[in-house]
């Protein structure tokens, strides 16, 4: 892939800066919403909710002791809503506040408004509430034998006859494994703060990753027009996902209060509720037959994934085709029907969650590995490089060449770089030696498409204006979750007008200012939105350049912006005095700028296009030890080596990619979502939902970003976006165990679920012994 | 003696006094809300993430001693006599703490939500003065959850800040906060409500049993690590709080030569030291014992107290044989410890009677001792199944046996069937243990819940068994945490 790249002298860009609002965060000075000054008058919102019951009629809703109780200002049901009682994202069926009947346990049937929070929550928990209730559908085999009616129509891709591939192959492999989901666990949890406004607006304070979409569900809701509402983030405490859909709720219940009662009105859930009141990453089931020939290289792969959606549609769609699209990773499958169902359970809505349904489908392709390496005796690090995209094919099952796919070159930096190969003969030797202790290595790729797959989401907005005195505003449609969105936008615009990025003044995004946007989602923020304002510094830019080309008379060409000055020929003059000299001019200096991603289409009926603008790679490699008694596990040591093109800044980078890595590796360790026979979540607190803490983190952690060429797109300045893939090398942490697990009898399958619990770990180690 | 009606405590130098404070309410509620201090997170209101760290001054035998609590579970009468520091305090003006600056350097915080908590407990960690390693770092921060960095730039930012004595403003202002605390300290009973509706803390050990036994229906509370829960989730009313922290006889922990005593308000970290020097795996089993926040305010008699079947302490302690003494008004009373829980919820303690002393029998030469804790992260994690075993050895054959279990029965329990199996068995014969390992079937009924299935609670505490019969019989690379370096 050798194509020469223009090289790009940047000042700015491409530097290590810290998070802008790093200084903040370490004083507690940093605003979160809860965190703003209460006005006079505020008042809280809180839900309410059945104690038992998950699905049926709502018998009896008796809120007289919640109106009785102290503090308490109003109570609203369904009845209040003045417009439309639904907060869905796409399809509907997302009640705000639920109407006769519920559809899981917790699900919000009121609203109660208190004068403190402390009265609102004790309120909540008054209400006598009975529910018919029927048998939930819990788990996926329930909806399967309930027959419950399907989310969304189930959807394949095909190429060629997989069944005709796998029955003649040599080999020929059936089974099925459970992937479990994962709560976000961002720890600022949901919270709106709603501010009535004139002629019956609101402004809406919101944790949300999707102003534009609590924006028009909030009027929605309201029963007014889009611009009657204004949703305003600075920044979240963490969302990863679980703040685009998921925040709308209680920026309705917010507003409602406020809109109701004419009161500033605060909507804050408590841990415990936020945990079982919102969506989660998608439980799956896969069942699957691939047929391999004797150098372990696939000929055919049939594989059903079936998803644990929730009660409704939320995103699940989308997210199951993201799954279906990463079925592959970075192999190249001849003959493949990859399918989805997506079906409708009585928990909670399952939602987005960083990787969107890729991680489910990539952990698939990496067990398969596995499975073919433990089959054929071979390394799996060798089946996996046969079957990688490039040796026998390079278009995906969904009809999209890979373009840039520089996989091979990662793995194989990445083995010397690990040791692998020695590590895996020293880990042989531990293991002949060693009756209690299992070791296991595992080096998987990642592949991950970058785009939103629903083509007309690929856009973004940005609003720059100059001050006389050369000082920056910035706005733009992207939102800050702590991924350092704010600070590579402001690098972009600062690198435009050569100044330095602390002189950009970064503003909270508003609905208000950049209107239509799309969801800070998909990895894409910084490739839009970078895009989009880099646009809108340029006009700005251009004008400048006309101005002073005129008075100065010397070529536009020759004028360059640098260290905060403007430059030309024998003129310098600092970058503030020229936008003063526009001003005089008569010459704006605020523009908007806009950014389409080019040259993607996707055909959803036909499973054709190219849904993806480029491909993000990496590879990770872990070492873990199992104890073969407890079903402990430790993680000894994990190389990364991740691609993020022409980094917009290295520092912010890694923090995604460890991040990133841990995030995903908890998903497939520690991290266990238990439901009850009767939906009730079991896991909604820390105390028995365990995201990895410090010691989970091996000492032994090697970080290095690939030294690219550049996106081989042209993104902004030739970076890749990051925010995603990097959870998924997390993968290797799984396929290590599973690894130290096949090691007690070579040749078996080893029978483990994610996430590899020592329960999970245990139970494998059992089968494999019995 | 005297009484004093209010809580007084010392904040930016200045002595803050509270004659009107509600007996539930929690010092971040108290920071937030009465205060109006930004700087405090509120994570998860049960003191398991951390962000709403803050750091106590604390009066330790005259040393001045700065630990990190949650403050969303510590209640406001928990401040008396110390000294409070939070995140807002930190920054010298423009300049910025140590640990703040070596966290923005390293790119310690992204969304910046848990960050404060994090400051707070490498606050603590810098007022150590020491050099701690990587590991020593991680075990400080277990209590502080991050979801955005992968947590090794904060590990980076410890070792960076973390690396010497310390010489901020509270190094240099130690002689005069030392000076002020011990000013507070009038030993004084402190009472603030009505008899209706209180928080007492008792300076004498005599006031605080004659007020429990006046008012059976208070809710004794120790570090609140428990109790904090019923208040930010239950939403339990506890109109009568009675703090048994402010005894000083009851923190006392004493190493003797057969024993260790601890008070029956001697915190996890007062108490480790002596409860460590029994052996490797009491140390490491408190090390990895709810965080350094939990272990800071939480106590091993409170630990014991709430009678749940799945406390850490209890099963190490029942087998190594510990006595337990309840004190009523001035009787006092002594029980064997597995005596103590009669039934899930309920305990072998008369209204208005107290924890009041535990004794641990030190292990002689001839007895072998082994903890596991089984739980789905290493730290900071409610045990699924808590084990603690001794064995008492002839040569290399087990004369007798302790072993008891949490987390398999619905109180702390031992295994009398195993025990018995126990007996005479070989070290050298590994087919002997089957019929001992098969009995742990016989003497436990295991539920399943969100932490395990009964299926794998039997099969590890098996495992387990095995693991110690293993390893005290002379075995070596038994465990995936390798801090047990001395193998019998």
């Amino acid at each position: 892939m050798a194509v020469a790249r223009r090289s790009i002298e940047t000042k700015t860009v491409g530097k290590t800066l810290a998070h802008d609002s790093a200084p903040l965060h370490v004083q507690g000075s940093a605003t979160y919403i809860d965190y703003m000054r209460e006005p006079e008058g505020l008042v809280h919102v809180y839900p309410g909710f059945a104690k038992d019951g998950a699905l049926g009629k709502i018998k009896t809703l008796d809120l007289s002791a919640v109106k009785s109780a102290p503090g308490v200002i109003a109570v609203f049901t369904a009845k209040d809503i003045p417009g439309l009682n639904d907060c869905a994202p796409v399809f509907g069926g997302d009640p705000i506040l639920a109407d006769g009947s519920i559809m899981f346990h917790g699900q919000v049937i009121f609203a109660v408004v208190a004068d403190t929070r402390e009265a609102a929550r004790r309120a909540a928990k008054l209400a006598k509430i009975e529910i018919a209730a029927e048998k939930p559908a819990v788990t996926i085999e329930d909806a399967l034998a309930a027959k419950t009616k399907d989310v969304g129509d189930p959807y394949q891709f095909l190429r060629r006859d997989p069944a005709k591939a796998i029955a003649s192959a040599k080999n020929s492999v059936s089974e099925s494994f459970r992937i479990g989901g994962q709560e976000h666990f961002y720890l600022e949890g949901q919270v709106s703060l709603a501010v009535p406004e004139e002629h019956g607006a609101v402004t809406v304070h919101c944790s949300t990753q999707h102003p534009s979409e609590v924006q028009h569900l909030v009027a929605h809701m309201l029963h007014v027009q889009a611009s009657m509402v204004t949703v305003e983030c600075r920044r979240m405490g963490g969302a990863f996902g679980g703040k685009e859909s998921q925040a709308a709720q209680w920026a309705c219940l917010a507003a409602l209060a406020a809109r109701l009662l004419g009161r500033l009105a605060k909507c804050r859930l408590d841990r415990d509720e936020d945990m079982m009141l919102t969506g989660k990453r998608h439980d799956f089931r896969v069942d699957y037959t691939a047929g391999f020939d004797g150098k372990g290289r696939v000929t055919g792969v049939d594989v059903d994934f079936l998803a644990r959606c929730g009660y409704s549609a939320d995103l699940s769609n989308a997210i199951c085709d993201r799954t279906m699209f990463h079925a592959d990773n970075a192999y190249f499958y001849p003959a493949a029907r990859i399918a989805t169902r997506r079906l409708r359970t009585n928990t909670v809505s399952n939602t987005a969650f960083r990787g969107f349904g890729g991680p489910q489908g990539m952990l698939f392709a990496e067990r398969l590995m596995e499975v073919i390496a433990s089959r054929t005796g071979q390394d799996p690090l060798d089946v996996r490089k046969a079957n990688l995209y490039g040796v026998k094919g390079s278009v995906t099952p969904y009809g999209m060449k890979v373009e840039d796919n520089i996989a091979p070159e990662i793995i194989e930096e990445l083995e010397t770089s690990s040791d692998y190969r020695a590590r895996r003969k020293k880990i042989a030797r531990f293991n002949a030696k060693n009756a209690v202790l299992k070791k296991g290595i595992s080096l998987t790729p990642v592949k991950f498409g970058i785009s939103f797959t629903l083509t007309y989401l690929n856009q973004a907005g940005a609003l720059v204006h100059v001050y006389t005195d050369g000082s920056v505003h910035l706005n733009h449609g992207g939102t800050e979750m702590g991924q350092g969105l704010y600070t590579k936008v402001a690098q972009v615009v600062a690198e435009e007008f050569g100044i330095a990025a602390s002189d950009v003044r970064i503003t909270a995004t508003t609905t208000g200012k950049v209107p239509n946007t799309s969801a800070t989602a998909a990895s894409s923020g910084a490739d839009l939105n970078g895009m989009a304002a880099k646009a809108a510094a340029g006009t700005i830019k251009n004008r400048l350049i006309a101005l002073a080309a005129k008075q100065w008379k010397v070529p536009k060409s020759r004028i360059r912006f640098e260290g905060g000055k403007v430059l030309g020929g024998k003129h310098a003059i600092a970058f503030g005095d020229l936008a003063k000299q526009a001003h005089a001019a008569r010459i704006s200096l605020s523009s908007t700028g806009y950014y389409a991603t080019p040259k993607i289409h996707w055909d959803r009926p036909k499973a054709k296009g190219r849904p993806f603008f480029y491909f993000a790679y990496g590879a990770s490699c872990s070492e873990v030890t199992i104890d073969t008694l407890t079903g402990e596990m430790t993680v000894d040591r994990v190389d990364i080596l991740h691609d993020v093109g022409r980094s917009l800044n290295p520092g912010l980078d890694i923090g995604q990619v460890e991040g990133g890595f841990v995030q995903g590796m908890g998903w497939l360790t520690t991290e266990e979502l238990v439901f009850d026979e009767q939906g009730r979540l079991r896991t909604h607190a820390p105390s028995t939902y365990k995201i990895p803490c410090a010691s989970d983190v091996p000492a032994d952690f090697r970080v290095k970003l690939f030294e690219s060429r550049g996106n081989k797109e042209d993104t902004i300045y030739r970076s890749k976006a990051v925010g995603e893939p990097p959870l998924m090398l997390g993968n290797s942490v799984w396929t290590a165990i599973f690894d130290a697990i096949a090691s007690l009898k070579p040749g078996d399958i080893p029978k483990l679920d994610a996430p590899a619990t020592p329960e999970a770990i245990l139970r494998a180690v059992k089968e494999m012994q019995s | 003696m005297t009484t004093r009606a209010s809580i007084r405590f010392l904040r930016r130098g200045r002595i803050v006094e509270l004659s009107h404070v509600p007996p539930m309410r929690s010092v971040l509620d108290w920071l937030r809300l009465d205060e109006r201090a930004r700087g405090t997170k509120e994570g998860c209101n049960e003191g398991d993430c951390g962000a709403c760290t803050v750091a106590l001054g604390t009066l330790k035998n005259g040393k001045l001693v700065y630990e990190p609590v949650n403050a969303c579970i510590l209640l406001v009468g928990q401040l008396d006599g110390k000294e409070l520091i939070t995140v807002d305090d930190l920054a010298d003006g423009e300049t910025l703490h140590p640990v703040q600056q070596a966290l923005v350097d390293t790119h310690g915080s992204q969304c910046g939500f848990c960050t404060p908590g994090f400051v707070m407990s490498l606050f603590t960690l810098y007022q150590q003065g020491g050099a701690p390693t990587r590991d020593e770092i991680a075990t400080h921060i277990a209590g502080n959850l991050c979801r955005c960095t992968g947590y090794r730039p904060i590990i980076e930012a410890a070792q960076l800040s973390c690396s010497g004595k310390a010489a901020d403003r509270w190094a240099k202002g130690a002689k005069e906060a030392t000076r002020q605390l011990a000013a507070l300290d009038d030993g004084a009973d402190v009472f603030v409500g009505t008899p209706e509706s209180f928080i007492a803390r008792p300076a004498q050990a005599a006031t605080l049993a004659r007020l429990a036994a006046e008012n059976p229906d208070a809710t004794i509370v120790s570090g609140a690590t428990d109790v904090g829960l019923w208040i930010t989730k239950q939403m339990r009313q506890l109109p009568k709080i009675i703090l048994t922290g402010g005894v000083k006889e009851l923190h006392a922990v004493e190493s003797g030569k057969d024993r260790v005593t601890l008070g029956a308000a001697a915190t996890y970290a007062e108490a480790t030291p002596a409860l460590a020097s029994i052996d490797a795996d009491v140390a490491e089993v408190m090390r990895r014992l709810g965080s350094t926040q939990v272990r800071a305010s939480g106590t091993v008699g409170g630990n014991i107290a709430n009678g749940s079947p799945i406390g850490d302490m209890p099963p190490m302690l029942i087998a190594l044989g510990a006595t337990l003494t309840l004190r009523h008004g001035a009787v006092e009373r002594s029980l064997p410890l597995e005596n103590f829980s009669i039934a899930y919820g309920r305990q072998d303690r008369k209204p208005g009677e107290l924890v009041w002393r535990i004794d641990v029998p030190k292990l002689r030469r001839n007895e072998a001792f082994r903890a596991y804790k089984i739980s789905k992260r290493f730290d900071q994690d409610i045990s699924a199944v808590m084990a603690g075993f001794k064995f008492t050895l002839d040569g290399r054959t087990i004369s007798s046996a302790r072993i008891a279990f949490g987390g398999m029965a619905a109180t702390p329990k031992r295994g009398a069937a195993t025990e018995a199996a126990l007996q005479g068995v070989s070290l050298d014969q590994p087919a002997s243990w089957a019929t001992a390992i098969d009995s742990l079937a016989k003497d436990f009924q295991p539920i399943s819940d969100m932490r395990a299935s009964a299926a794998y609670r039997i099969d590890v505490a098996q495992g387990l068994l095995k693991k110690a019969l293993m390893e005290v019989a002379g075995a070596a690379n038994t465990r995936v945490l390798a801090h047990r370096k001395a193998v019998a």
